[in-house]
């Protein structure tokens, strides 16, 4: 039988922990991951599933992601559900987690919080500090676990901090070396298992690692692509001397302005070969094109965003996190065509080259989290390098 | 794609009266959809049986015909009307049924409508089991494996292909599912499909794979033209499979699904929409999903709007039926305006940052024999919907918004488990019915593991786990904390304890204080709730509209528009339908937000029901979804401080809590509850009605088993007894002798001297009226007077009346009208009042006087076309009757018939009979301009299919034979034949009429059973006497009619009505005709409502 001592209720009751965000708001809850103290830029996501992937979508590196969803931990972690080989996001903000039931967890959230580093905070008002994001923007911010900082000092250390902006955080995610995705041809840890028969990889791509999830490798090779993986700072010529079929431009975090080289392989790769970005990828490809980027007010971070396919006249329901999107007037009509357009604010959401056989979106049509509705992008690019062969 | 321009008329058909399964969720959605039609500008054509709806107010559509619903009044509709298109989406199975009828007889075909929102091929696939599975075959998507059998033998090789135990046997047809079954093992096999066999009329079983104890899931889905589509809302059922959707409490969003496991249901709910080609609009889809590997099948979807749109609609924000409405005109999502937001697209997902609980509500009550047992047939009568930050404070919110005297799950001393024993208490915990959530919280008080009950009940262990933390936090209250004291010293534990949704009631039982005490503690802390939005985008985007609820999860409470200088009125609602109290006060509360939003005051609705219109966030200016308890209210008070209050719309609910809240700085306006209250209290209404000199049947009070006896002496027998503050007569009863009348006092709960029983002089052969006045303090004017067809002592709820009275004189009208004003000046009443009399060979008694809103005010408003309830909620703004032109009582030259309607076929153990005690679900209405055809039309709409020919079976009491021997030829010269008891039959072999004779059920063969059995009677026509035991011959021959669709008619008044109308109808060649409430109306009274003056807007 369980007693008051089974549950943690007077931590929650203590609020030994807190957020503090540089405009001063400090909010205060209780620590439920690694007792380490850290900065980054508060984010909010609306989704209502998906913290594991959250958790481990390299994009979010540097951010503190709060999650307005009421519960989290209920189904837990598990083995196939993970976006990279770890956890990404600095922090975790959420008004209440609790242990999980689901024939497919494996871990409790909190212990896998713990055992990965990564701090984490509960029993946040996570509408409030959701509003004051919303209002005020994406905001850098301090998270205290250890107990060991004033909310002052906090505040103080959160404006100190340099932010994302201009920032280079692909490198420190992005592979250390080249590497062949599924060798053994088995999409190795995937949901659902049984059954998937794959078809048969007739063409070849060169993925750049850009904070690159796990899924949209998954993608490519379920679109008949065979993937390598390569990093970041990968020259063109040397994805050029490997010889694949096309190149495939992923996610990650951060500033893309900050990742000049990323771009100036791009230039360098778009009269070679069919090009696909998602996300970062997009930003970059744009970059390459021409256009530049800016920082939006609080993102896009959820699974509901209604995205129009402008050339099908239809609206698909998209997964996104990005902070920074490219700016339509930057982009020469002449030679982009944009394809895609935020229905809620307007904004880029895809684009194809005129003039190369390019084309990138700026959410994420691999999900993980969210719908599948822009799944049929993976086939686009396969049809795309078949028809460039 | 902007809306099509091809048509321009469009018919609606609403869903009919008020039945288990289908309740006001479709009045929402007709209404909505009205609306939306509207403002496009297309000409809308409403038919719908149910005169308590709002859809049927003749504001919302250019022709409404309150007509039965069946697919001949339907066509009749269609070749008056000659719409271009057909909407049947927004009515239920009722719609559905009618459209797809009126398409296979080609009516649709022949006036060249077309069927928009659902075409019938696509109906008929989601229909058809066989259709349905093979869809899904289609598209790779599993269903519960299943065949049906005629043999046993069939039944064996069905049995052995499905392979694995347990399986589901299910015989077609038979009242509430009665002889099927779960069985484990060949012998029990055998033994249920034989009996399945046997008890089906055709001799069918459905053998279905079990998939008992699998999680359940429903995905409520939108499409448009262009094939967007999007997922409004998931909704997790916390019981698992093996309970009807309807009756299980149900959670939102899903709690235990990962991303993988929601996109595969998500993506299976999009293939679905398309396989089965719903073009537009909205469906559901349901889906069990086996916890142990995640196999999913789909259990079924329906292509319309639901029970569980209306749900998500209010769980999310997303008003579906009206996108539904739109989308069907040939809008795309992607062109249409989020509502809440006004900024973002509809074209989205809604995202919610809160858990949104559902319960159902029962009455089993009211059906003595009927076990509480829940399982794959729906049995609730209503439901309440609560919002929390948490699943805890959610739910904990839903079982106290139940109105069923409890205070939360559990520790509110209402559990009654401690006498069980421990075999007894297993079988609570492992079957399902409306107590075993409190039987969940009490295993784990008694130490039971969450293993344990999972085991059990099949319950998922993550909504176990959160009850076992109420259940150990609550004793961590009770014995650690101890005292009020205590909790008051640790504000964060208090803080804590209110966000785990511990109400201050529970709060106060698990510390031995009282509520007030409790409520005063936290309010010297100032420990409040906060209120949030209902945004649809968990605070991504600013949201325009003020839909709120409360809750302690969060600190900081939106914002509420300062700049807003109206006077404000709260109107608190009725909150989940109940047997007694359902849409008919949920009728009066929207109407007194649209006159009073007219008159330039901001409205501020309270309720906890998301069926009703009043819960549509644009029918109040500022929605409080809520538990209607005094706690909530008076928090919602601190936020808002209204200018005024209005408590006598909702029914007894806001009534209860009247007094509490007045005490507690509530400013109610109309009449006061002191005056409400008096005319309750039988020595204060007595002594004002001997003084007003009115007369009341010989009455009196009893706290105890003696006092009762010796009043009912003194009085004579029979009595009416009843508890004092009670609505739709529970408990209520005849009685004839001191023996039943000690066994009826035993039986009552909570019988004191401050909650006496009230026992009355029951008038035999009275006719009863029902009288329904408006007042202002000055003027007193009656808007309707209406004549029981039913014998007195019938519930007033149960009983079919006609407006205005056929048989009663005008010098006994105009004696009612005075003696009404009189009780109305008396009782100071400001708003509505309703008066039941009854007359016994012309005298007139006063049997009840309530001074609130009655379940006849929309009735009234649909017969005489005046607003009654708005003319009410004025009154009580301080506007005058005289002013708004309303001076006396309408003479509508139509007639209209109120008939109710039952749900004894859900409850087969219960007897079939009417009594004080109301029974009723719904309403229905029968308009025309000759009563005979309005009684026919009421009949007719409630489902009681009146024949035009073949035999009748007639059993008369003595009372009623001379009265009926001229009946009975009438019924001969109209062709039909006449099988009659003995006794009937020789009375009107003497009067020369012919019959034949035919045995008592228990005397002989042939009796009626065997005629019924043989399809060899139509119409069965048994008058009764009042408050007797039926004898077991009666019980049964009425249950098997109700299961066979025979109708039965119960009173002279009544078979007369029926004879007029079936001779009317000969002469207009077996037709009746149908009138809209638009062109009855241009006879009728006009009233002037005050339009909100300019310089306020």
């Amino acid at each position: 039988m369980k007693t008051a001592h089974d549950y943690n209720w007077t931590e929650t009751r203590d609020q030994n922990a807190f957020l503090a965000l540089e405009d001063g708001s400090v909010f205060r809850g209780f620590s439920i991951g690694a007792p380490e103290d850290r900065v980054g830029e508060a984010v909010f996501n609306t989704g209502m599933t998906g913290y594991q992937e959250i958790l481990s979508d390299p994009s979010y590196a540097g951010q503190f992601v709060c999650l307005t969803a009421p519960e989290i931990g209920n189904y837990g972690i598990n083995p196939e559900d993970m976006e990279s080989r770890g956890f990404f996001a600095s922090g975790l903000i959420v008004h209440r987690v609790s242990p999980p039931s689901n024939w497919r967890s494996r871990e409790d959230v909190r212990a896998a919080l713990a055992a990965r580093g990564t701090p984490a905070i509960a029993g946040i008002d996570t509408r409030a500090l959701t509003t004051i994001l919303r209002d005020r923007g994406a905001m850098k911010s301090y998270l205290c676990v250890s107990g060991g900082v004033s909310e002052a000092d906090a505040i103080e250390k959160a404006r100190a901090w340099e932010g994302l902006t201009g920032q280079d955080y692909v490198s420190r995610v992005t592979c250390k070396e080249t590497y062949r995705w599924d060798a053994d041809n088995r999409l190795t840890v995937s949901f659902p298992h049984d059954g998937e028969i794959l078809p048969p990889a007739d063409s070849w791509v060169v993925a750049y690692d850009f904070g690159i999830k796990w899924n949209i490798l998954r993608s490519l090779r379920r679109a008949g692509l065979a993937v390598t993986v390569v990093p970041a700072t990968t020259k063109a010529d040397d994805v050029l001397a490997m010889k694949p079929d096309g190149v495939f431009l992923s996610n990650g975090p951060a500033d893309p302005a900050a990742v000049g080289y990323a771009a100036e392989a791009i230039r360098g790769l778009l009269d070679k070969l069919p090009l696909m970005g998602i996300c970062l990828g997009h930003q970059l490809l744009g970059i390459a094109l021409g256009g530049e980027t800016y920082k939006l007010p609080f993102g896009h971070h959820g699974c509901n965003h209604p995205v129009k396919d402008e050339a099908h006249n239809r609206t698909l329901i998209t997964s996104q996190n990005h902070n920074y999107a490219l700016r339509a007037e930057s982009l020469s009509d002449k030679t982009v065509e944009i394809t895609h357009r935020s229905l809620n604010d307007g904004s880029v959401e895809g684009l194809r080259s005129r003039e190369y056989p390019a084309f990138s979106v700026q959410f994420h049509p691999e999900a993980a989290p969210g719908p599948h509705d822009a799944d049929p992008l993976f086939e686009a690019f396969h049809k795309l390098i078949r028809e460039s062969k | 794609m902007p809306k099509r321009e091809d048509i321009k008329k469009i018919l609606l058909i609403g869903s009919g009266p008020i039945v288990i399964g289908q309740a006001c969720e479709f009045d929402y959605s007709g209404a909505q959809a009205c609306k939306a039609l509207r403002e496009e500008g297309y000409e809308i054509v409403l038919v719908n049986s149910n005169p308590a709806t709002i859809m049927t107010d003749p504001e919302l559509a250019d022709r409404t015909y309150i007509e039965p619903l069946t697919p001949d009044f339907a066509a009749e509709v269609i070749r008056r009307e000659r719409p271009d298109a057909l909407l049947p989406t927004m009515g239920g199975q009722t719609a559905l049924n009618i459209a797809m009828e009126l398409h296979n007889n080609l009516i649709l075909a022949d006036y060249g409508v077309e069927m928009i929102g659902a075409s019938p091929e696509a109906i008929a696939k989601s229909e058809d089991r066989g259709l349905f599975k093979k869809a899904m075959d289609n598209i790779g998507l599993s269903c519960a494996r299943s065949g049906s059998a005629t043999t046993l033998q069939e039944a064996i090789v069905i049995r052995n292909h499905l392979g694995s135990w347990p399986v589901v046997i299910r015989p077609g047809f038979t009242l509430g599912g009665s002889g099927g079954g779960i069985a484990k093992n060949d012998e029990e096999f055998t033994r249920m499909a034989a009996a399945g066999l046997a008890a089906s009329p055709t001799s069918e079983i459905l053998i279905e794979e079990s998939l008992l104890g699998w999680k359940e899931y429903e995905f409520e889905v939108m499409r448009d033209r262009n094939s967007n589509a999007v997922i409004v809302c998931s909704i997790e059922n916390l019981d698992p499979m093996g309970v009807h959707t309807g009756d299980s409490i149900t959670v939102a969003p899903a709690m235990t699904l990962s991303d993988r496991e929601y996109q595969v249901l998500r993506d299976a709910s999009l293939a679905v929409m398309n396989e089965i080609g719903v073009d537009t609009g909205g469906s559901n889809v349901q889906f069990a999903v086996n916890p142990k590997d995640g196999r999913m099948v789909v259990i079924e979807m329906n292509p319309r709007v639901s029970r569980s749109s209306a749900l998500a609609s209010k769980a999310t924000g997303f008003p579906i039926a009206r996108i539904a409405a739109k989308l069907a005109v040939g809008y795309a999502l992607d062109e249409l305006q989020n509502d809440i937001t006004k900024a973002t697209s509809a074209c989205f997902e809604p995202a919610l940052d809160y858990v949104v609980v559902k319960a159902p509500r029962f009455n089993f009550e009211k059906f003595p024999g009927t076990p509480n047992t829940l399982g794959t047939q729906m049995k609730s009568v209503g439901e309440t919907m609560a919002i929390g930050r948490t699943f805890k404070e959610a739910l904990q919110k839903a079982l106290r918004g139940l109105e069923t005297g409890r205070a939360g799950l559990g520790s509110d001393g209402k559990d009654d488990f401690a006498d069980l024993t421990p075999d007894a208490f297993h079988r609570a915990l492992a079957t399902p019915s409306d107590r075993r959530i409190y039987a969940v919280h009490e295993a784990f008080a008694q130490g039971m593991s969450v293993e344990e009950v999972h085991a059990v009940t099949g319950i998922d262990p993550w909504f176990l786990a959160e009850i076992e933390e109420l259940a150990v936090f609550a004793s961590h209250l009770r014995g650690d904390v101890k005292s009020l004291g205590a909790l008051r010293r640790d504000e964060r534990l208090f803080r804590q304890a209110k966000a785990f949704g511990f109400s201050d009631r529970q709060l106060a039982h698990l510390l031995g204080a009282n509520e007030d005490a409790v409520r005063g503690a936290r309010h010297e802390l100032n420990l409040r709730p906060s209120f949030q939005l209902v945004d649809t985008c968990a605070a991504e985007f600013v949201s325009v509209t003020p839909y709120y609820y409360s809750t302690y999860g969060s600190a900081v409470s939106a914002q509420l528009d300062e700049g807003d200088e109206r006077q404000s009125i709260m109107i608190i609602g009725g909150g989940p339908n109940r047997i007694g109290q359902g849409i008919e006060f949920d009728y009066c509360c929207c109407h007194a937000s649209y006159a009073l939003k007219g008159a330039g005051y901001r409205t501020i609705m309270v309720n906890s029901n998301p069926e009703t219109v009043s819960t549509d966030y644009d029918t109040a200016n500022t929605l409080y979804f809520e538990p209607l308890t005094l706690e909530d209210v008076l928090e919602i008070h601190h936020r808002e401080n209204p200018d005024g209050a209005i408590v006598q719309f909702g029914g007894q609910t806001p009534l209860n809590l009247a007094r509490s809240l007045e005490a507690n700085g509530m400013k109610i306006i109309g009449t006061s509850p002191e005056s409400i209250d008096m005319a309750e209290d039988r020595k204060l209404f007595g002594d004002l009605m001997d003084r007003l000199g009115i007369k009341q049947p010989p009455h009196g009070m009893a706290a105890d088993v003696a006092s009762a006896l010796d009043v009912a002496e003194e009085i004579g027998y029979p009595i009416l007894a009843r508890p004092s503050f009670v609505l739709g007569g529970r408990n209520m009863a005849i009685i004839h002798d001191p023996d039943e009348l000690a066994s009826y006092m035993h039986a009552l709960p909570d019988v004191s001297a401050a909650s006496p029983v009230l026992i009355d002089h029951y008038l035999e052969q009275a006719t009863e009226v029902d009288v329904d006045c408006l007042a202002d303090g000055d003027d007193v004017v009656v808007g309707g007077m209406m004549e029981h067809i039913e014998i007195a002592g019938i519930h007033s709820g149960d009983s079919a009346c006609a407006l205005p009275p056929p048989n009663l004189p005008e010098n006994i009208r105009e004696a009612i009208r005075e003696q009404t004003a009189a009780m109305a000046r008396a009782l100071h009443v400001r708003g509505l009042m309703n008066v039941q009399f009854a007359v016994q060979r012309g005298q007139i008694f006063v049997l009840e006087v309530n001074p609130r809103a009655s379940r006849t005010v929309p009735f009234v408003s649909k017969a005489t076309g005046v607003p009654m309830a708005k003319l009410a909620s004025l009154c009580m703004a301080g506007f005058k009757l005289r002013d708004m032109g309303f001076v006396e009582e309408p003479r509508p030259r139509h007639y209209s018939v109120k008939e109710a309607v039952f749900p004894f076929n859900r409850f087969p153990h219960s007897a079939v009979q009417l009594s004080p005690e109301m029974k009723s679900t719904g309403e229905v209405m029968g308009m025309d301009r000759v009563n005979g055809c309005a009684f026919l039309k009421s009949q007719l709409a409630a489902g009681n299919r009146i024949p035009q020919s073949g035999h009748i079976f007639l059993s008369l009491r003595d009372a009623d034979k001379e009265a009926s021997l001229p009946l009975a030829r009438r019924l001969i010269d109209l062709g039909f034949t006449i099988y009659a008891t003995r006794g009937t039959s020789t009375a009107l072999r003497n009067a020369g009429i012919p019959s034949q004779a035919i045995f008592k059920i228990t005397r002989g063969r042939p009796n009626v059973v065997d005629l019924m059995n043989e399809h060899d009677v139509s119409w069965i026509i048994n008058t009764i006497e009042m408050g007797a035991e039926p004898v077991a011959d009666e019980s049964r021959m009425r249950s098997m009619a109700v299961m066979r669709g025979i109708p039965i008619t119960t009173t002279v008044d009544g078979l007369r009505a029926a004879i007029e109308g079936l001779e009317m109808m000969r002469r207009h060649h077996n037709r009746l005709e149908i009138c809209s409430l638009q062109e009855y109306n241009r006879l009728g009274l006009r009233v002037n409502l005050p339009t909100r003056p300019a310089a306020a807007q």
